[in-house]
């Protein structure tokens, strides 16, 4: 196996990404995250601060939006991850939150937008009218260096309306 | 979107794309987790690289024995200074952006000495980021601990420990035979100081610091390096100018130009900061050690630790002025925290002090230090907001003084077309005062203020960048387009290009798919950085577009069998002159790309310049805030942002460079600070600790595009991204100094800062 082996302890870990099985076999102290990367080659998930601050690494685990970067592999046994790529229809077509940020202009480098979107997917599942304090509240725990937020709360405010037609 | 426009004073065009809202380029790739950051790329036997870093601010290197760290198993590769090749000082005279490759080699790998905490010793490839991180420990490093100095101007002091013993302050007068930490001073003056400030009836004289602040983009460093034997190198980073990257690389590692060839990933944020090289010298000479590829991604702890912030300061100023608001003097100075290396932005403090305004009797100098902090890089406006920070302070105080309504002192001085700056730039058409006016008019400026509450007002000046830029625009034979540059797209740039490059060619930006070319596949492109690429790459742009234009036309001419000047280029298609009218029918731009690969072959256009014609751009700034006198807190509650950009070729992004700015400037002004502990070691190396705004910290940030067209440039564009950031520190301060009725001078204004100005008991955990 690999040479990291005499370092640390390998477990197989079985869970869902995306609707889909996977096996992985993990180090311990591997993280979510760098599972999601580096394993799973699902480079979406981004990593910009490693200690839970920037919130770009954020995906649903069982619905609940989670640091994947202060999330163990070993710790989402048996769970349901969903990330950014898991987003979209498999047909294409674009989730609602992900048409309002790219038609509000609700990024510009856009690396902190997957995990926003994670962010935002679960807290639009339980407000789904939300105000733009309770949005920018909602978002507090992202960093976004690139915008000044606002293009972000009102795409945030855009999808919300959208997903409350087709309820 | 478009009511939230509606107090733009923009100008009214005919122009299809240019202008206009258009779906962005780049928005599906980043928002379906597609687009290729600078760590995303995996290669076949990657390596996984990590950086020794120095616990010590100032300290000699005794040893370096990488013995065990070598002899781990999964380990391919070390390096220290030794692969790092060294490179003689630069020599006087130094151009305005000094590259010294004596220092580059230095920073990149620390030499003879340690100079700041986080000043890279060493670094290691291995099969796993988990094995190169055990290795980096097993690498033993003796040093000799040396006195450091934190602050700019203790630094120029006769007693201050020496970074450089090599360096001897540049022009200094009297000449000194010792070395010091000032690398140099740049002045300038004109008129008669003595004189200006006789006539003045008020002179205000003020103090202020700043504390270095980080660029705070969210993508750490990263990058990947594939060296072959025969010599070439591929590199895959992060970075706002490949080019430039290339060169500093060839140069500083004895490559040939034309075998390094290296691509622009997809970049998560610069502002400034990654105009230069870290890892990336590093990941090449371990690729070319191991015969490996080799990934170098920097922790956030290293990116604030080793990569450059902008520049802490001192500064004082002292301004007169006549009861009639005629400003009569100005005299400035500064002292900006080089860091570890020389290379401070001191002449576009120069600049920026007093260019806003028309005043006879001027003098600015800038000192540039070291002292032992990573080296500064320049951060939107280099130089710019705190030397903009302290003559807004003196005017709006100034302002109260002689009871004169603040815009209205800045209109009687402002500076307009014909008149010169400090550094000798003769303004062309500028908008300053149109950018005063829209402000003054704004109901922001007279809105009512609640208890607690302060209004601040400043504006800024940038002199944007131009230079070199190249482009390519390629028609494919279905009719669709390529537009390449070699500038990475950090604010827009791709939505901008295409919507030039179709409003030259008549043709939907849909048709166009823009691309950043690497550094094998175009002439050489400067950085995008100093707002100068939608100035200048969209000048490329359109002179590339304009030549696919001309071999259209000749190919519809020889394919007509008339001459290429009756044949004229309108809304995407090649038209006869009249005089064919009904004789010959007009073709398509796709109907010729269908038949130029059957004729003369492809078509494409090209364009490789030097820009110039830029010009001044301004951009003011009202910002409210309400100061909590329990704890001190400053809430921004208001933000209006009027800036002159020229034209807006694509709005959304504008408004978005205009908002982004804006809050940095509120993280820098409230927030944003590197802290230190005694032994010079940065403590807050993580986003928990240094703390940038997050959403709920600001408040919606209103935008108003003045544009008054540049005359140089074909669309009329300045540039846009610079400018909010050089008033945004300088207005939210001026807002906390009217909420709180008394002058603050030492950035950031944190709440036990507040609490002390207002006279308040600081509670102990706030200290």
């Amino acid at each position: 196996m690999t040479d990291t082996e005499q370092i640390s302890t390998i477990s197989r870990v079985s869970l869902e990404v995306n609707g889909v099985s996977r096996e992985v076999e993990v180090e311990h102290r591997l993280t979510l995250a760098d599972c999601l990367r580096h394993k799973l080659n699902l480079t979406g998930t981004h990593i910009g601060c490693e200690h839970g601050a920037c919130g770009s690494c954020t995906v649903l685990v069982d619905k609940r939006a989670r640091r994947s970067c202060l999330t163990l592999a070993v710790q989402v046994e048996g769970a349901s991850i969903l990330t950014v790529e898991g987003l979209a229809e498999p047909n294409g077509d674009l989730h609602p939150l992900q048409t309002a940020f790219h038609n509000n202009h609700g990024l510009q480098c856009g690396f902190c937008t997957p995990g926003l979107l994670m962010t935002l997917m679960e807290f639009l599942s339980e407000n789904q009218d939300p105000t733009e304090d309770e949005v920018r509240e909602a978002i507090s725990g992202n960093l976004c260096r690139c915008t000044g937020y606002q293009s972000i709360v009102g795409s945030a405010i855009q999808a919300a309306s959208i997903l409350r037609q087709s309820r | 979107m478009n009511e939230k426009r509606k107090n733009s004073t923009r100008s009214g065009s005919n122009f299809k794309w240019v202008g206009e809202v258009t779906p962005r380029p780049d928005g599906v790739d980043k928002v379906t987790g597609r687009a290729r950051y600078g760590d995303d790329l995996k290669l076949p036997g990657m390596l996984h690289a990590r950086v020794l870093r120095s616990p010590h601010a100032h300290a000699k290197i005794v040893s370096i024995d990488t013995s065990k760290a070598s002899a781990l198993e999964g380990v391919k590769g070390v390096v220290t200074y030794r692969d790092i090749p060294d490179h003689p000082l630069a020599t006087p005279p130094y151009p305005p952006i000094i590259q010294d490759f004596h220092d580059l080699s230095r920073n990149v790998m620390a030499r003879d000495k340690v100079l700041y905490d986080g000043h890279a010793v060493a670094a290691v490839a291995a099969t796993s980021e988990a094995v190169a991180r055990e290795a980096i420990k097993l690498i033993q490093v003796k040093y000799e601990t040396l006195p450091h100095v934190l602050d700019p101007f203790e630094a120029t002091l006769s007693d201050a420990p020496i970074l450089h013993e090599y360096q001897f302050t540049e022009g200094a007068d009297p000449d000194t035979s010792k070395p010091s930490n000032t690398f140099r001073t740049l002045s300038g003056e004109r008129g008669n100081l003595v004189q200006g400030f006789s006539e003045a009836d008020v002179i205000i004289e003020r103090e202020f610091s700043s504390q270095p602040v980080h660029q705070g983009f969210i993508e750490p460093m990263a990058c990947v390096a594939s060296a072959s034997e025969d010599g070439s190198v591929e590199l895959w980073t992060s970075t706002q100018g490949h080019f430039v990257a290339r060169g500093l690389l060839s140069k500083l590692l004895n490559l040939e130009i034309s075998k390094l060839r290296v691509t622009a990933s997809e970049i998560g944020g610069g502002f400034g900061a990654k105009t230069t090289i870290y890892g990336e010298p590093v990941a090449i000479r371990l690729s070319q050690k191991t015969g490996r590829p080799v990934r170098m991604t920097f922790t956030r702890s290293e990116v604030f630790r080793a990569t450059g912030p902008a520049a802490g300061s001192r500064c004082r100023i002292k301004v007169g002025i006549k009861s009639d608001g005629t400003i009569t003097a100005g005299d400035a100075e500064i002292w900006y925290q080089a860091g570890a290396f020389k290379g401070a932005p001191v002449g576009r403090a120069l600049d920026t002090f007093f260019s806003p305004y028309n005043i006879k009797h001027i003098r600015a100098a800038a000192h540039d230090v070291c002292v032992n902090r990573p080296k500064v890089a320049a951060y939107r406006a280099p130089g710019a907001p705190m030397a903009t920070w302290a003559m807004e302070a003196v005017l709006n105080e100034a302002a109260d003084v002689i009871g004169i309504d603040p815009i209205d002192l800045r209109l009687r001085n402002a500076v307009k077309e014909g008149d010169t700056s400090l550094k000798g730039t003769k303004h062309g058409r500028i908008g300053l005062i149109e950018v005063l006016e829209a402000t003054k008019n704004h109901a922001h400026y007279t809105a009512p203020l609640g208890r607690n509450e302060g209004r601040g007002f400043a504006v800024g000046y940038w002199l944007h960048g131009g230079g070199l830029s190249s482009a390519s625009v390629i028609l494919q034979d279905d009719g669709t387009v390529n537009v390449a540059t070699g500038s990475p797209d950090i604010g827009g740039s791709r939505s901008s290009m295409r919507a030039m490059a179709a409003e030259e060619l008549g043709i939907d930006v849909k048709l166009i798919k823009p691309i950043i070319a690497d550094t094998g596949s175009l002439p050489y492109s400067y950085q995008t950085a100093g707002s100068r690429t939608t100035y200048a790459t969209g000048m490329a742009v359109v002179n590339a577009a304009r030549d696919v234009i001309d071999r259209l036309r000749a190919l519809a001419a020889t394919k007509w069998d008339i001459g290429v000047k009756d044949v004229r280029w309108d809304d995407g298609h090649a038209i006869p002159a009249d005089k064919y009218e009904g004789e010959i029918s007009p073709l398509s731009l796709k109907e010729l790309a269908e038949v130029a690969m059957k004729m003369g072959g492809a078509i494409a256009g090209h364009s490789e310049i030097n820009a110039s014609g830029q010009g001044a751009a301004f951009c003011a700034q009202l910002v409210d805030v309400c100061v909590d006198p329990e704890t001190g807190r400053v809430t921004p509650i208001r933000h209006t942002v009027i800036e002159d950009v020229g034209r807006a070729i694509s709005p959304d992004y504008v408004e978005g460079q205009m908002q982004g700015g804006a809050v940095q400037g509120i993280g820098w002004a409230l927030n944003e600070e590197y802290i230190y502990n005694e032994n010079a070691q940065l403590q807050n190396t993580g986003f928990l600790d240094y703390r940038m705004p997050v959403a709920s910290d600001v408040p919606m940030i209103d935008t108003v595009i003045v544009e008054v067209p540049n005359p140089n440039h074909p669309y009329g564009v300045r540039g846009v991204g610079e400018p909010p950031l050089v008033s945004a520190p300088a207005a939210v301060a001026n807002a906390v100094e009217n909420a709180i009725g008394t002058t603050m001078s030492h950035l950031p204004l944190t709440p036990p800062k507040i609490l002390r100005a207002i006279g308040e008991t600081i509670p102990e955990a706030a200290e």
